[in-house]
């Protein structure tokens, strides 16, 4: 019952991140609803572990947060060099004319 | 019981999650957002494999799906304009073929053994050998990865060849392009000495 109720109220908040990417005006509300979806992804799987009685997706859920943190930084790094390379790359001067 | 109960509750608030995020896929305009978008369609469809005891599927769909795709979409982005051309037109013959498909998958799915059934046909042909023979044959603990390293050893290491190649070629593809430049920036210099 207590990890139905923790389910419930991770999918309430997963709800809520889905309507800020939808409806968010800027960009950066969009990334950070992407970001903390992922978030809560890691938290449901983590709570399905314990709901299906195996605590070891907990190792799973680990890997996900890990890989949400890295994709976040990608992203983020993208819009501010226009590419995934070091900033004095001579292809971020032509990603950013094009 | 209750477990049931709460499994079946998570899978139809998952279903809906990912209906709202396709719905909202097609209608956005925005481009940036149908990247962010698509991320979360990744991450919930992850979620959903994770109770379909996919785990390893489901970390597949998010390490390329939310993380890689959406990099790329973004990559994509950058060589075109911000927002997708307003053109909102109803096409009748593709709905009513997307329809026709789809409830003909779904009618499809009516004679497939349920969910988990040890009758179904995948389960039948040599899979009980498998499980009988990995703990005294093979005597690794983990049935995944005895089928995996030592029943299909040599389709595993094909699979392995082929990634490992694969990779080579991405490096010299870079490599090369990195030279290349290195090439031109020296003999521009070069010619600005000369002028």
């Amino acid at each position: 019952m207590m990890f139905a109720a923790a389910a419930a109220g991770l999918i309430i908040p997963m709800l809520m991140a889905l309507v800020r990417g939808l409806a968010g005006p800027t960009l950066y509300d969009r990334v950070l609803a992407g970001n903390s979806f992922g978030t809560k992804t890691v938290l449901l799987i983590a709570v399905l572990g314990f709901i299906g009685g195996r605590p070891d997706f907990l190792d799973i859920a680990l890997l996900y947060a890990l890989m949400n943190f890295i994709g976040t930084i990608a992203i983020l790094k993208f819009f501010r060099y226009r590419n995934l390379g070091v900033a004095d790359s001579p292809d971020s001067k032509n990603g950013g004319t094009a | 019981m209750e477990s049931g109960i709460v499994n079946i509750l998570v899978d139809i608030s998952l279903m809906t999650l990912l209906g709202i995020t396709a719905i909202g896929i097609v209608r956005s305009r925005n481009l940036f957002a149908t990247a962010m978008l698509s991320g979360i369609y990744s991450l919930i469809s992850a979620a959903v494999f994770v109770t379909l005891d996919a785990v390893d599927v489901a970390f597949t769909e998010a390490a390329v799906g939310a993380g890689i795709s959406t990099v790329l979409m973004l990559g994509a982005m950058t060589l075109t304009r911000r927002s997708e051309k307003h053109a909102i037109k109803l096409h009748i013959g593709p709905l009513f073929v997307t329809i026709g498909i789809g409830a003909a998958l779904i009618y499809g799915t009516v004679d497939m053994p349920p969910f988990g059934s040890t009758d179904a046909p995948g389960f039948q042909h040599i899979v009980p050998e498998y499980i009988a023979g990995s703990r005294d044959d093979i005597q690794v603990p983990n049935i995944v990865t005895s089928i995996l390293a030592s029943y299909r050893g040599f389709d595993t290491l094909g699979e392995t060849a082929v990634i490992f190649a694969a990779g080579i070629g991405v490096l010299f593809l870079l490599g090369r392009r990195r030279e290349d430049e290195e090439a031109d920036e020296s003999s521009n210099s070069g010619k600005g000495e000369d002028a």
